[in-house]
C-alpha cells in the first residue's frame, strides 16, 4: 500500500503509524451528552467501503495525515493534513 | 579544568570505500531546529535570511545552510537567534555521512524506500524516510553524492547497513 503524504508525496505504508478513525478530530464540547462522548470516545463504524483514518507520517515528516481509503479494494482515495482538515 | 576529546560521531568508523562509492563523515560546526510559531514562518524566514542569506526553504528542498526538516521544522547549518520560533542547538546529536560516487544511487536502492534518480531527485531535494528501519533524512548535494543524516545514537548502524550495502553493489 502507497500513501501519497502532503508534504512528501507517495511512500510505502511502512513510513507511516496508524492511529484510527479520523473521528478523534472532531472533539465534541464539554456538555454535548454522554451519549456524543460515548460515540466519540468509544463508537466506532466499521465500514466495507470507504473509511477517513488518522495517519502519522512517523519515519517522514511527522505530520498528521488524513487519509480516505477504501478498506474493500485498499484504495487510497483522498490525502489532506490534519491540521487543515475542518474540526 | 579537564582537557575533554571531543569524539565526532562517526569517529573511527569512516571513511570507507567500495566499487567507487565513498563514504566520509560530514561534520558541520553547528546544527539548530527552528520550529516556527503558529503564523510566523514569513517572520522568521525574513530573519534567517538576513542572518544567514537564505530563508525557509519549501517542503523537501534546502536552500544555501536551511533544509527542510519535517513539518514546520528546518534545520539550520549555522548560528541563529530568532524571534518567533522554537529554536535547538542540535550540533552534537547527528550524524551526517555523505555518500558519492557514480553508483551512489544505487547503494541507496538497496535500503531507501524513495526514488532517487536524478531526474527525480535532484541537487538540494530533501528526503525524510527510512533507511532500513531508521528515520533519515537524505539530501542530494550534487550529480552523483548525497548527504544522509541519522540522530547521533544511529552512527554505528548507518555505517554498517550503507558498508554492507556498497559491499553488495561493489560485487555486482
Amino acid at each position: 500500500m502507497r500513501i501519497t503524504c502532503p508534504n512528501c508525496g507517495e511512500r510505502d505504508r511502512r513510513e507511516f503509524y496508524y492511529q484510527g478513525d479520523a473521528v478523534a478530530l472532531s472533539r465534541p464540547a464539554p456538555d454535548a451528552g454522554l451519549e456524543a462522548w460515548d460515540d466519540y470516545l468509544h463508537n466506532r463504524e466499521n465500514p466495507a467501503g470507504d473509511t477517513r483514518d488518522l495517519w502519522f507520517h512517523e519515519a517522514g515528516c511527522g505530520a498528521w495525515v488524513v487519509v480516505t481509503r477504501n478498506t474493500a479494494t485498499h484504495a487510497v482515495l483522498d490525502t489532506a493534513l490534519a491540521e487543515r482538515s475542518p474540526r | 579544568m579537564a582537557d575533554l576529546i571531543a569524539l565526532t560521531p562517526c569517529a573511527g568508523l569512516l571513511p570507507l570505500a567500495h566499487g567507487g562509492v565513498e563514504m566520509v563523515e560530514v561534520l558541520p560546526a553547528r546544527l539548530m531546529s527552528v520550529a516556527p510559531f503558529a503564523g510566523q514562518e514569513a517572520a522568521v524566514s525574513a530573519q534567517l535570511e538576513a542572518q544567514i542569506g537564505a530563508g525557509l526553504a519549501p517542503p523537501n528542498r534546502r536552500s544555501g545552510a536551511v533544509t527542510w526538516f519535517g513539518h514546520g521544522t528546518w534545520m539550520i547549518a549555522g548560528d541563529v537567534a530568532l524571534a518567533g520560533a522554537a529554536v535547538t542547538d542540535q550540533s552534537d546529536a547527528w550524524a551526517v555521512v555523505q555518500v558519492s560516487g557514480a553508483r551512489a544511487e544505487d547503494v541507496l536502492a538497496r535500503l531507501v524506500p524513495v526514488d532517487f534518480r536524478a531526474q527525480v531527485f535532484k541537487t538540494h531535494h530533501v528526503a525524510k524516510t527510512m533507511l532500513g528501519h531508521m528515520a533519515v533524512t537524505v539530501i542530494r548535494t550534487g550529480p552523483d553524492s548525497v548527504e544522509i543524516m541519522v540522530m547521533r545514537s544511529m552512527a554505528r548502524t548507518l555505517v554498517h547497513d550503507l558498508g554492507v550495502a556498497m559491499r553488495a553493489v561493489a560485487l555486482r
